[in-house]
């Protein structure tokens, strides 16, 4: 597959990728295109799902070398399976992005991946917390990540309000994630949007034809 | 927490047993080309239909300019419902895919069960992982187990990506088009066949690095149906003279015939105790 490489900074398969998270009443959302690519040429995977599972109400967005992000999960979901039964309660989702910030600034020389970790737990109801490159560790209310981030920071400060309805939420993040899929040439496919409430958890899919479209489309 | 005799990771960070071998091996060559490692420039596809999953693959593993072998086989075992096929570097692929079989093989004979397409995929990805994308090897990993059938892609950099129907190798664009064009879900078994063949045809076709026949290996619940070849490339030499001699086509001259003179040296008898 060598052809396909070209001079990334990212070796071999990298999710160039826009996710997203938001907190509204009562849970939260998290969100991702579907594309992976090699080297911004070869589009690799159009349905991949960047929202991974780590544990029942909490879920990790991924950015970054998808080898990095997959293997550091992994991990993560192992530990945090291990931690649980320990605890004989399900984990904060603070532990949670803990567990993945601890791997990523031990091995930050090797790693080449940052994420998104937003659930529901008991103690503080839903958060988000977003792990860095080099491992730093932020509580926020709503972030966005990723290369196709970049065109849609000022969509997300102007449109995002505290205490927004679950139907507000969700169309929120499908629009943020059109909007950025729509400029960014390394995310597109599908709208993977993950809903966490205390309840349940839902994962709902939009395909690319039933995105919302703008004025110039 | 897996089964002590599975794979066990080893200690942290890099295996360096090697490196003062390749030290000594490099200079032996006095500062000139060292061998490059053979590649399989492939065209490798599978497709998952209705009752199971149809892996294929060409035969012809170049080195240079040159077909090294017209008959590789590039879809190997790793367990009665796992095949993979494998692009890339041609050891690396062998290798490791050996490794793995052996791996759940023992596991098999351990727990009592047939292994999961996960499992095998999961210990590929650690191992492949670890390795930083050294190992040079692309897979497709195709199988049938109790929870279905199953097709994955594991990369040399250690991502894995669960798809419904791949291709790789240096001709996976000609492949994947004629794939993308064709793929429908729950298509019966003819259809999957004729498909994959059509596929690797595209990559032979229109890839110096392909060739050959093609390979079709199906998995089923029932069984796994190895077709090999399934069809044989329409540019075949023909051998005019045979290279086979009857015997006595040598005459012999003369015959000696030297017994072995053995002596018993020593005798000792041993009763089993079957108290």
């Amino acid at each position: 597959m060598e052809k396909h490489y070209t001079d990334s900074k990212v070796k071999g398969v990298s999710t160039g990728t826009t996710i997203l998270a938001a907190v509204f009443d009562g849970g939260v959302v998290i969100g991702s295109d579907s594309r992976a690519s090699i080297g911004g040429d070869y589009i690799s995977s159009k349905t991949m799902n960047k929202v991974i599972q780590v544990h029942d109400r909490i879920f990790c967005g991924i950015a970054g070398s998808l080898a990095d992000a997959q293997a550091v999960t992994k991990a993560a979901k192992s530990h945090l399976s291990f931690h649980s039964v320990q605890m004989e309660s399900p984990p904060l989702v603070v532990a949670a992005a803990s567990v993945l910030k601890d791997l990523c600034y031990k091995n930050k020389e090797e790693l080449q991946a940052g994420f998104m970790t937003a659930g529901w737990d008991r103690k503080k109801g839903p958060q988000i917390y977003v792990v860095a490159l080099g491992g730093m560790l932020l509580n926020q209310q709503v972030t966005i990540g990723g290369s196709g981030s970049t065109y849609i920071f000022g969509y997300v400060d102007a449109k995002y309000k505290p205490n927004m309805t679950r139907e507000e939420c969700v169309q929120f993040a499908t629009n943020a994630l059109a909007l950025a899929m729509g400029r960014d040439n390394v995310s597109g496919g599908v709208a993977h949007l993950v809903v966490i409430t205390e309840k349940e958890v839902e994962h709902v899919v939009v395909p690319g034809d039933k995105l919302p479209r703008f004025h110039d489309e | 927490m897996a089964l002590s005799t599975v794979l066990e990771t080893p200690g942290a960070g890099f295996n360096f047993e090697n490196a003062t071998r390749n030290a000594a091996l490099e200079g032996l060559f006095g500062g000139g080309q060292t061998p490059k490692p053979l590649k399989t420039g492939t065209t490798i596809a599978g497709v998952v239909f209705k009752d199971g999953v149809v892996l294929g693959a060409d035969t012809r593993a170049t080195s240079s300019e040159v077909v090294a072998d017209k008959m590789c086989a590039k879809i190997h075992y790793i367990s009665p419902n796992i095949y993979c096929c494998g692009a890339g570097t041609a050891a690396d692929t062998e290798k490791t895919t050996d490794l793995l079989s052996s791996n759940l093989s023992i596991f098999s004979l351990n727990s009592g069960r047939n292994p999961r397409v996960v499992m095998a995929v999961n210990i590929l990805q650690d191992m492949l992982y670890r390795y930083h994308g050294q190992i040079g090897a692309n897979l497709i990993l195709g199988g049938v187990d109790c929870t279905g059938n199953h097709l994955y892609t594991v990369g040399p950099y250690g991502d894995i990506n669960k798809v419904p129907y791949l291709a790789m190798g240096s001709g996976d664009l000609a492949a994947l088009g004629i794939l993308e064009d064709g793929f429908k879900h729950n298509l019966e078994l003819e259809e999957a066949k004729e498909l994959v063949r059509a596929s690797i045809h595209a990559g032979i076709m229109s890839d110096l690095g392909s060739g050959n026949n093609t390979d079709i290996c199906v998995i089923t619940k029932q069984g796994v149906d190895y077709i090999r070849p399934y069809q044989e490339s329409e540019y075949k030499d023909k051998r005019n003279i045979k290279y086979r001699y009857r015997p006595g086509t040598t005459p012999v001259l003369t015959e000696k015939v030297v017994t072995l003179k053995l002596e018993v040296v020593q005798e000792a008898v041993q009763k089993m105790d079957t108290a």
